[in-house]
């Protein structure tokens, strides 16, 4: 076999384990998360930032950022953006809480809708990218704004109002509503979520088929199309992806918080990108991975939750993230280079 | 011209008066060709004469605007090129068709993935990828380093031989090479047309498109000309020299017309040095 016991090249140089390690899209941001947790332990530790609820409280506002960054994460490797993510958030929490407050639907059957409705967003949104050949940046950012236009709109028109509340009673102690807004053994079940789609996200994209076509969609669409990819359908399925994961985020907030609001999940399309950036997705697509966005997105949790801690204001935050942000892009630019030259 | 002999057998790929338009642009017109089983079809033509547009249409990239395309005798329309390579038509594409931040070798099996395991657990096997990878570039007489080196850190004769190595493996009846040894060292083109020679005698037909007339000669069974997308006539080996298909390989003008056109050069050239010396008399006068 030529694989482990296969003598070295000579036209190779050993390199070190440190410097294969250099050469993972995830090492910035695994830097960055641990960089970012001494901070906070340092300067907050004492405030309760390493208690257990200090440390499920930034979690699970990771995991909830950190749901979407997986298929966000994907797309972006694939060459595609999705700026609807955040108005599907909400949308999708608004499909779910009028049926069950206004026309008396299970919750099962609300879902059902929401879940539909994203898939066909997606599909449309994938669709119109691969059929017209216009930047998604372009498409999805006309979706955000007919989404949440759409989504006040129709709120106000059948309630009335921009929130819908008054869900807990009708959705108390059924089992979807422990699935999506539970715990389990203090770890509220968000967290694990978030944790399974990461995993499987890594499976799809290093294991199977379609991680292959993945990266060559997103490295040269041309190119993997002409050996075979069936690049179009990629791409739409990667949309439907992400619309799906906004929507499992809507069903995760509104059965928590038992009530929907037309503006939850504002700026989460950045957000999500932004983990994704961090995590050394690489904006042009063709490189990255999933485990990298995880960290990008513990990085904004621990960031949001520990500024908390420290009893700074809290306006600061968006700064911070800014900066994290910029950074994360140099630190990407510089990795990527060594990666194209130096493996 | 055209002294097309009938076809013994149904051809694997035939296509008839074909044409192609971008638009404005007229790429193709009424192009008509074949290959059979066992055959090398060599496409010879000028830069931009439509070569690489025509073994486009027949590996699934573009559709015609007009035309037939047989497979096996058969009417076929490729929607796309895994299509094409569903029908066992393997292609080179000029371009090479390849990921350069991707690995050797999950660029050498990109869409056509090897996997182990059953159902959800079906996963890309990436020891088998790299085993044959390393095996099918150590057969063109390059040894890679590291299957997971990325092929844009590549030499462009490397690369070149991933391409081929890749249509080669995947190539189950038709094997189309546009320009494949133009960055080849001497050793690895000769290795590319021995493996030509080797696809010829396993019985699958062969397009090959080159610039290099010491390539295309000893390999060819017959020649399709080119010239500003349309079909100059196809010839036979046995029909042309060596020295005919270097004139033809220029866009079909022949030699003689080659030297009359010199001729022309010259003798224009002197009119413009005597315009010239006129001219400066003229302006001398005024
Ligand atoms: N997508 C396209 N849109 C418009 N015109 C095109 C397109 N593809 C090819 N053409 C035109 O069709 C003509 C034939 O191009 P083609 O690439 O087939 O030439 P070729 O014979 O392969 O040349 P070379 O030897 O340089 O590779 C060219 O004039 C080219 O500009
Ligand atoms: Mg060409």
């Amino acid at each position: 076999m030529a694989t482990a016991t296969r003598p070295l090249d000579e036209r190779v140089r050993k390199t070190g384990f440190l410097r294969k390690l250099l050469n993972r899209p995830e090492l910035g941001a695994v830097a960055g998360a641990a960089l970012v947790f001494a901070f906070f332990a340092v300067v907050a530790g004492d405030r309760g930032f390493l208690t257990s609820t200090g440390t499920i409280s930034y979690l699970e506002v990771a995991a909830q950022l950190g749901i979407l960054a997986v298929p966000v994460a994907l797309l972006m490797i694939s060459g595609e953006f999705d700026l609807s993510v955040g108005s599907m958030v909400g949308a999708a929490g608004v499909l779910i809480a009028i049926p069950i407050a206004e026309f008396g639907w299970p919750l099962w059957a609300a879902l059902l809708l929401a879940f539909a409705v994203a898939l066909v967003v997606g599909f449309l949104n994938g669709y119109v990218v691969v059929k017209t050949g216009l930047p998604s940046f372009i498409v999805t950012l006309a979706s955000l704004f007919i989404l949440r236009g759409a989504t006040i709109g129709f709120t106000r028109l059948i309630t009335g109002r921009t929130q819908v509340g008054g869900l807990k009673s009708e959705t108390e102690g059924s089992f979807l509503t422990a699935l999506f807004a539970g715990e389990i053994g203090g770890v509220p079940v968000s967290i694990l979520w978030w944790v399974g789609l990461v995993a499987l996200g890594t499976w799809i994209l290093l294991r199977t088929s379609f991680g292959n076509w993945i990266f060559g969609t997103g490295g040269n669409a041309v190119a993997a199309r002409n050996v075979g990819v069936p690049v179009n359908r990629v791409k739409i399925l990667l949309f439907m992806a992400t619309a799906a994961s906004a929507t499992l985020l809507a069903a995760i907030t509104v059965l928590d918080a038992g009530s929907a609001d037309v503006l939850r999940g504002e700026l989460r399309e950045f957000q999500a990108i932004i983990a994704a950036v961090i995590g050394g997705v690489l904006l042009t697509g063709g490189y990255g991975s999933v485990i990298g966005p995880m960290f990008g997105a513990l990085i904004f949790g621990m960031v949001s939750q520990g500024i908390f801690f420290t009893g700074v204001n809290t306006d600061w935050f968006q700064v911070f993230l800014g900066a994290m942000l910029l950074i994360a892009v140099l630190v990407n630019n510089f990795i990527r280079q060594r990666a194209a030259r130096s493996r | 011209m055209t002294t097309t002999k009938m076809p013994t057998s149904t051809p694997l790929v035939e296509v008839q008066n074909i044409s192609k338009y971008f638009g404005q642009v007229i790429a193709l017109k009424d192009i008509s060709m074949r290959v059979g089983a066992g055959e090398v079809m060599c496409l010879l033509g000028d830069n931009g004469a439509g070569k690489s547009t025509l073994i486009k249409t027949l590996s699934g990239v573009h559709g015609h605007d007009e035309g037939k395309m047989l497979i096996d005798g058969e009417e076929v329309r490729f929607n796309s090129p895994r299509e094409a390579l569903d029908r066992g038509i393997a292609t080179v594409f000029q371009d090479l068709a390849m990921i350069p931040l991707m690995g050797i070798s999950r660029n050498f099996f990109l869409g056509r993935e090897p996997t182990k395991g059953f159902g959800p657990f079906k996963r890309y096997d990436s020891a088998h990828a790299d085993r044959v990878t390393r095996e099918a570039l150590k057969g063109m007489g390059i040894d890679i380093r590291d299957p997971s080196q990325p092929v844009g850190t590549l030499s462009g004769g490397e690369r070149q031989s991933v391409a081929i190595a890749r249509a080669v493996h995947f190539g189950a009846k038709v094997l189309i090479l546009d320009e494949p040894t133009s960055a080849l060292g001497v050793k690895q083109a000769a290795v590319v047309l021995r493996y030509i020679a080797r696809t010829k005698e396993q019985g699958l037909g062969v397009i090959f498109i080159t610039h290099n007339v010491h390539h295309a000669y000893p390999i060819a069974d017959r020649f399709t000309i080119l010239k500003r997308g349309r079909s100059y006539g196809t010839f036979e080996k046995s029909d042309v020299t060596r020295e005919e298909v270097a004139s033809m390989m220029a866009g079909g003008e022949d030699l003689e017309n080659l030297s009359s056109e010199l001729a022309e050069f010259e003798r224009t050239d002197r009119e413009e040095a005597k315009d010239r010396h006129d001219g400066k008399r003229r302006t001398r006068e005024t």
